[in-house]
């Protein structure tokens, strides 16, 4: 492509660009400076995206002296690995069979499958439901109900359909049956796909929080980092603007709830960042082949 | 979808099918055309091919129950609405009571006012969240310096990753009377002294607009920007040789070649008007704004489980059903009159 002369409008466009750019970092930015402030000094207020202060004081307050609050971090992580395993399984199996048109029972399966995506029970009946499955305070709750999304599944149905067939089929000429050739074939093909939905899963379950709010509140070792975080705000939002938190016991010292606060909205948000290259590569994909069916 | 497992999916809450430029149809798998898998199906017996077929039935068995429980039986909960539902007691064995509960649902004046905020909070979102996002993928879409064009478009989905609870402390912490808005608005002299944003009703809808857009403008700019580039260059060739400016190349072709996809999604988008869900207004609404905070969902959660008004809450939940079918059924139809394909 030729060179051409700078206008105007790039440099107005180039301006606007930088302005989304600081308007979407500076409060990650701001927060994290926050986070590595001395608590009291961080009240005198005026702290943009250095600390001034400098301290890991709170985020030793969260891995050293809050038991709780560790103890989400670590139901956070659990509830996100087992629902992202348990989550791939089912969709990848589902997908499969989905993806065979000569199963017998492919129509009727699609069907149940897509109607969900329609036609839903609403909050009530589905939290009745959770609570005569005896779910209330229980692990499964994280994992069952989210078990299978129909956009997951048709993600990776319309990656499967593209795949080539030759393989299996001659798998099949040496007898492999269709779960043999599943693992052994299917899957190992689908790894990329299977990295998207994979992210998506991971995702949705590190930021969780209702569930915990509604079917979980009951139960100290189920709670997770979002549920904390929205205690705290929770509290803050009450006498709004300034922080009386029942919380307020537990934290001694140089820390304070808004400065805990802010550590552990960065604590919640690293993960996020950290897999966010990946996600990038991925999604987009994700996303596409999600439209090319049809 | 369930709308609990939706409040906190961080998955793309984009149709489940569209591609750029063509109007999508409904999944159907029963009538799909592409490539077929395993050997042709032929005329064997039902049965025959059924005990072939054992592995795959296998495998589909287990998630056909669990479609069934978690999907299928909270629609069935449906005929606790008409019911007067005491947990005690078996399903048949509740007392009947007709339409009691949308009765009581439809004089009572907290039922309106939670529509009234629901559908206002859900126009804003719908207004601005479309509008930014069509100008941000217009805009970026002409950025020539392509680093900078990477790096914004990256940057810019971040927050869509994020949950609303970290969303909301971020809101409310840079508005805060001690946050960096009111700092730049009184120093900059607009305003006299901070305010308390947050303790503002009137100002509710608009910080939630604001944070929605803030949060989910540069993912749906993603499929207006896929859109943008399957237009054919010829075209803005073509406008170059006679002399079209940026503005107006934007204007008279990206624009229009994208309507498809914008026509589209809005369908979708206003179907959803009535499912704009509560997390939002549950992290960000506290006491003082809680009559603008209040939405159909959390007045549900509130009456239905709240106070153990499990059939009145079910009631809430089929309003919100049926609305939100005529909706797309309004706007499919509308689609259809002015000839840009329906999306169903």
């Amino acid at each position: 492509m030729k060179k051409r002369k700078w206008t105007t409008f790039d440099i107005i466009l180039t301006i606007f660009m930088l302005f989304i750019v600081v308007i979407t970092l500076y409060p990650f930015l701001n927060i994290l400076a926050i986070s590595l402030n001395n608590a009291v000094d961080t009240a005198k207020g005026g702290i943009h995206i250095w600390p001034r202060d400098f301290t890991f004081a709170n985020y030793q307050e969260i891995f050293g002296s809050n038991d709780r609050l560790l103890q989400a971090f670590f139901m956070s992580i659990l509830r996100t690995v087992v629902g992202t395993i348990t989550g791939i399984i089912a969709s990848t199996m589902l997908a499969y069979v989905l993806s065979r048109r000569d199963f017998v029972f492919n129509g009727l399966v699609g069907f149940l499958l897509v109607l969900t995506m329609f036609v839903s029970g609403g909050l009530i009946p589905e939290y009745m439901l959770i609570r005569q499955l005896g779910l209330i305070n229980d692990f499964g709750v994280y994992i069952w109900p989210m078990l299978i999304s129909a956009f997951n599944v048709i993600i990776i149905r319309s990656f499967m359909d593209n795949l080539p067939t030759a393989l299996e089929e001659s798998a099949k000429m040496d007898g492999a049956n269709d779960f043999v050739i599943f693992t052994r074939i299917i899957i190992p093909l689908c790894l990329p796909v299977i990295a998207t939905i994979a992210l998506f899963l991971a995702v949705m379950q590190w930021n969780s929080w209702f569930d915990t709010y509604l079917y979980a509140r009951g139960s100290e070792a189920l709670t997770t980092l979002q549920f904390e975080l929205m205690k705290i705000l929770d509290n803050a939002n009450i006498s709004s603007g300034d922080i009386t938190s029942q919380n307020a016991e537990v934290i001694a010292g140089q820390t304070n709830p808004q400065s805990i606060k802010m550590a552990i909205t960065i604590i919640a948000t690293v993960p996020i960042l950290m897999v966010y290259p990946f996600l990038q590569k991925y999604f987009v994909t994700g996303l596409t082949l999600g439209a090319v069916k049809s | 979808m369930s709308r609990i497992n939706n409040a906190a999916e961080a998955q793309p809450n984009l149709p489940e099918s569209h591609s750029p430029l063509q109007t999508p149809v409904k999944p159907g798998f029963s009538s799909h055309k592409g490539k077929k898998r395993g050997p042709d199906p032929g005329n064997k017996g039902f049965f025959k091919r059924l005990s072939k077929q054992k592995a795959l039935f296998l495998m589909s068995f287990p998630f056909v129950i669990w479609l069934l429980i978690f999907k299928y039986i909270p629609v069935a909960g449906w005929v606790m609405a008409f019911q007067d539902y005491k947990p005690q007691l078996g399903i048949l064995e509740q007392e009947w009571v007709g339409f009691k509960h949308f009765k009581d649902l439809f004089n009572e004046p907290m039922f309106y006012r939670a529509l009234e905020n629901t559908l206002g909070m859900g126009i804003l979102g719908l207004v601005f969240g479309t509008l930014s996002a069509i100008a941000f993928a217009l805009l970026l879409n002409e950025v020539r310096f392509l680093t900078l064009k990477k790096w914004t478009q990256t940057i810019s989905y971040l927050p869509h990753f994020v949950s609303w609870v970290i969303v909301a402390n971020i809101v409310i912490t840079m508005l805060s009377p001690e946050g960096i808005i009111n700092n730049l608005l009184v120093g900059s002299g607009i305003l006299d002294r901070p305010i308390n944003f947050m303790a503002q009703p009137d100002m509710f809808w608009g910080i939630v607009t604001a944070a929605d857009v803030w949060k989910e403008t540069g993912w749906n700019a993603i499929i207006y920007l896929a859109a943008m580039a399957g237009v054919d260059p010829q075209l803005y060739e073509a406008a170059k040789v006679d002399g079209a400016s940026r503005w107006r190349q934007m204007w008279h072709i990206t624009l229009p070649s994208i309507r498809p996809v914008i026509i589209v999604l809005l369908i979708l988008n206003i179907g959803n008007l009535i499912n704009i869900g509560f997390e939002k207004q549950m992290l960000l609404g506290n006491n003082i704004v809680a009559e603008k905070a209040l939405v159909i969902d959390l007045y549900a959660l509130d009456y239905g489980i709240g106070m153990f008004r499990y059939s009145f809450g079910t009631a809430i939940g089929i309003f919100k059903s049926v609305i939100s079918i005529i909706l797309i059924l309004i706007c499919n139809g509308f689609a259809k009159r002015i000839g840009e394909g329906r999306v169903f």
